[in-house]
């Protein structure tokens, strides 16, 4: 019985600072959104807005068609899951997963064997069968994490919101319970939303991935829409998008120096640019005749793929390529560039000042 | 490191002179004001025999100095809980203006002196205070009577029970209780089932401070009591009166009731302190 | 709410921001601010002549002048053995260590009037000490000197309890690295230990200092309260009190207080200095 959540047009600010800026988002039943974004890009805030956890300045959030603002927190039917879990930390395990249940009236209390019941069936679903008795103390991390999603499945929940549920995991644990995770709302087929800001994280798992900028959604899409057709500069930095060229856009062509380097279809632009590429769409190729060229800098090997760094004659940097699938070059050696794919967006205006660097670069 | 760590202690070995030196001013400081003060009040309650100590402490004026001391504990103790918990819910989960001046002026009372919070209620409820005509007019008897004494009581040991609270609920943060809202719970069932068992070890903590200030509290109540034997004398003012008529023994017998209140205050604050550390925030003492 | 304006709270979802803050307005005024308030009227609503007279009497100006240097001296007696004590806790280890610690609270945990009977009677010329003294024509109780040991037992925990946790929190690296460099150990105390701890020395005097300043309990009886000798400053409202002058007890309540914050408002200015100084320890 899940529904959808509406974020229309939302703002909110703390005292002066404003930490959304007019965010519009649908999650409809069943499906995984994850809210990606650098620290203070407003995404706690903007589940924590929905959950009714914070009061909504301007714009609204629609459940189905009820403006929340209609209901209580109880009506609401929220499951969230906090960063640190926020377990009561007095009360045992299977007294924290009881919780939401005792605390309804008495009129739509379940019995006490009810509710046991259904705590145990609980414990089952998160797999930590046999651990009702424990406190939050005498847990691992992970069986936190466990104990707080069954907590808020206890409810019912109509949607399922989790903020950072991953954040305070190590490496390990984490990759598994991400697969639990999703094979677990996969069988429920919740509403739901998860903050991370781990772009690996929200890539693997979601559905669809919102990225957060200060206060304003830059980008909504799926996984593949993200990462391959990135919809703005910040998008193409924080997914890790290492190469950045200053470029000319003029007649559907990116030039570096006066020479092409990647073709546009979109005529439209023209001006000052910067043009993004990942390593692995560099080409390395005789120096003569490329648009781009430079020398070996370093050659360095990355986990399973090799990287070299290329030296680029008229830029302060090196450029990042992958040479998984091409042949190694030599220390020192003149190689030209082939850009295979490349974002090109338009600089900002105050370019010209700033030039080499760019200001999402603060994130 | 740990070698250096050897060596320095060893620099400083059991021989040197400047170590005895040492601990022999902080063990004799620590004798001369904490032992011997300890040590006087029961060899001289017991001076005259243990007939004489227990026929002090029934004596009528005595047995009715304990009825009023655990009389005003009982009123001011549960009241300074209830103001301690609301002023440590406001001051630690909500953020508002004038906040660090709510602290501020919870914290007052601490640098006032005893006697000033004694004069104090003299000046509005005595016979030549604001409302002094008015209780008379009235037949209000607030001063030399129980009301003042709880007052003035109430006064000393205002800033106790939120000042452990504050720091402890501030460390919590409030993320429980909005997983409990979140789950559907309503405001008072957050605040019982989850806020209060939370800090319960501080409170019990401020609660213990509290009510050995109030059992022992001198200079205010002595000001606001009028010390009538048998009516409006507390133990430390009972204490006071025998001594000041030259029965030591007996106002030293009284003064071990009182001893032993704040003997066994430290074994049960010592106790929280050791078992429950890190749920007692401020684990100092006033 | 409506009463609620100026203390208007950010919005939270927490409920009984109104509840808690109507009880703990209410008890704060009735039991804290009006009667304070009711001093400062009384004591400003007196013949300004009188005040005059009154503060600038040689009784009076004895007995601010015993009240605070006594206190003053006391805290920095406190200082000195508080430090110690507070180093000996927390370096080194030595059976029945749990159990003074413990006992360090004592003075907090002890009712005045036992204090004060207590010393007294370990004072006095014919007590426990002062009548080891009393042959070489040294008299403690009744005098200065027995105000003095009164406020030492008062103000004693609160430099040790304010230093200790510093001293433990503080890395033996530095000392150590200043062994390694070839200090001594004195030079080690006083070029690295001191002013790391140094905030909270002072935090510890200003405590004890205060505490020394408006304690009356455990000094009366140990004082004698000889006019013009042994006399503390509340035990003059105490006297004006019992001669029914309320005016001038005001004044002298309003006078000990003002000098009392002007006092502890300059050493946190120092503090503030040194935590300064030394880069917020």
């Amino acid at each position: 019985m899940s529904v959808t959540v509406t974020v229309e047009q939302v703002t909110k600010s703390f005292g002066a600072y404003p930490a959304l800026r007019g965010v519009s988002l649908a999650v409809q039943p069943g499906e995984l959104v994850a809210l990606l974004g650098p620290s203070g890009s407003g995404k706690t805030t903007l589940l924590r807005l929905i959950a009714g956890l914070e009061t909504i300045e301007h714009g609204r959030v629609l459940f189905n068609d009820t403006d929340s603002r209609r209901l209580s927190l109880r009506e609401r039917r929220i499951g969230f899951v906090f960063q640190h879990y926020a377990l009561f930390k007095h009360m045992s395990v299977a007294k924290n997963v009881a919780f939401g249940l005792r605390a309804r009236p008495r009129a739509e209390r379940p019995s006490r064997p009810e509710i046991a019941a259904r705590v145990a069936e609980l414990l089952e679903l998160v797999q930590l069968p046999g651990l009702a008795d424990r406190f939050p103390s005498q847990l691992s991390g992970g069986q936190r994490q466990r104990v707080a999603l069954a907590r808020a499945l206890a409810i019912e929940p109509r949607v399922l919101l989790l903020d950072e549920p991953f954040g305070a995991l190590d490496a390990q644990v984490r990759k598994d319970l991400r697969h639990w995770l999703r094979a677990l709302h996969d069988r429920l087929g919740h509403a739901t939303l998860f903050v991370t800001h781990d772009q690996e994280e929200a890539l693997e798992l979601a559905d669809r991935v919102a990225i957060l900028n200060d206060g304003r959604i830059e980008q909504v899409g799926t996984p593949d829409e993200v990462y391959d057709m990135p919809a703005s500069a910040f998008v193409c930095e924080f997914l890790g998008v290492t190469n950045r060229l200053p470029v000319e856009v003029a007649d559907g062509a990116a030039l570096f120096n006066g020479t092409a380097v990647l073709g546009l279809p979109d005529r439209s632009l023209s001006g000052p640019a910067a043009l993004y590429i990942r390593p692995q769409h560099l080409g390395i190729v005789a120096p003569d005749g490329a648009g781009l060229s430079g020398m070996v800098a370093a050659l360095r090997r990355n986990g399973p793929a090799r990287h070299a760094e290329i030296a680029v004659a008229g830029l302060g940097k090196t450029l990042d390529v992958d040479l998984s699938n091409q042949a190694l070059p030599a220390m020192g050696e003149r190689v030209g560039l082939r850009v295979a794919r490349g974002a090109v967006f338009p600089a900002p205006r105050d370019a010209a000042a700033t030039a080499g660097t760019w200001p999402a670069e603060k994130a | 490191m740990r070698d250096l760590r050897l060596s320095l202690r060893a620099s400083s070995g059991r021989s040197d002179p400047a170590r005895l030196l040492f601990f022999a001013l902080c063990f004799g400081f620590l004798a001369l004001f904490l032992l011997l003060p300890l040590l006087v009040t029961f060899v001289e309650a017991f001076s005259r025999g243990v007939g004489v100590y227990l026929d002090s402490l029934a004596d009528p004026d005595a047995r009715s100095a304990i009825r009023l001391t655990l009389l005003v504990a009982a009123i001011a103790v549960p009241l300074n809980v209830v103001i301690g918990i609301a002023a440590a819910w406001l001051v630690a989960r909500f953020e508002f203006r004038g906040r660090q001046l709510l602290v501020s002026l919870i914290d007052l009372p601490f640098s006032v002196s005893p006697v000033i919070a004694g004069l104090v209620y003299i000046l509005l409820f005595g016979a030549q205070g604001y409302f002094g005509p008015w209780l008379k007019a009235h037949d209000i008897e607030i001063v030399f009577a129980l009301p003042g004494i709880v007052l003035a009581t109430l006064f000393v040991t205002f800033p106790f029970v939120a000042r452990e609270l504050i720091p402890h609920m501030q460390a919590l943060g409030g993320s429980e209780e909005e997983a409990a809202l979140m789950l559907g719970a309503s405001g008072w069932r957050t605040f019982l089932h989850v806020s209060l068992p939370n800090v319960k070890w501080s409170l019990l903590y401020g609660v213990l401070l509290c009510n050995a200030r109030a059992m022992g509290e001198f200079g205010a109540v002595s000001v606001v009591s009028g010390r009538i034997r048998g009516v409006t004398a507390t133990l430390p003012l009972q204490v006071e009166i025998l001594y000041n008529e030259y029965n030591t023994a007996a106002a030293f017998a009284v003064a071990s009731l009182l001893a032993m209140l704040a003997l066994l205050t430290l074994v049960l604050k010592s106790i929280l302190e050791w078992r429950f550390a890190d749920s007692i925030a401020a684990a100092r003492g006033h | 709410m409506s009463l609620a304006i100026p203390f208007k709270p950010k919005p939270s979802i927490l409920p009984g921001f109104g509840l808690s803050l109507g009880i703990t307005l209410t008890g704060l005024s009735l039991i804290v601010l009006i009667p304070l308030a009711a001093l400062l009227l009384r004591a400003a609503s007196a013949d300004p002549n009188e005040i005059l007279e009154l503060v600038t009497s040689a009784r009076t100006l004895a007995a601010l002048r015993l009240s605070f240097g006594a206190a003053f001296l006391a805290a920095l007696l406190n200082a000195v053995f508080g430090l110690m004590i507070a180093w000996l806790l927390v370096r080194h280890e030595f059976p029945g260590k749990r159990l003074v610690d413990a006992a360090i609270d004592l003075p907090f945990a002890l009712p005045t009037a036992v204090a004060g009977v207590a010393l007294a009677a370990i004072y006095a010329p014919n007590g426990w000490i002062g009548g080891l003294v009393a042959p070489l024509g040294v008299k403690i109780a009744y005098t200065p000197a027995g105000v003095f040991i009164a406020m030492v037992f008062v103000g004693m925990p609160f430099v040790i309890r304010t230093v200790q946790p510093v001293l433990a929190e503080a890395e033996t690296d530095v000392e150590e690295a200043a062994a390694l460099l070839g200090a001594s150990r004195m030079r080690i105390v006083f070029t690295v230990i001191l002013p790391g701890v140094m905030p909270a020395l002072l935090t510890g005097f200003v405590l004890a200092f205060a505490r020394a300043i408006g304690e009356y309990g455990s000094v009366i009886f140990i004082a004698g309260n000889v006019p013009m000798v042994s006399e503390i400053l509340p035990l003059l409202i105490v006297i004006r009190l019992e001669q029914f002058d309320y005016a001038g007890a005001a004044v002298i309540a309003t006078l000990m207080l003002v000098v009392a914050f002007v006092l502890i408002a300059a050493i946190n200015a120092l503090q503030g200095w040194t935590r300064h100084r030394l880069g917020d320890a």
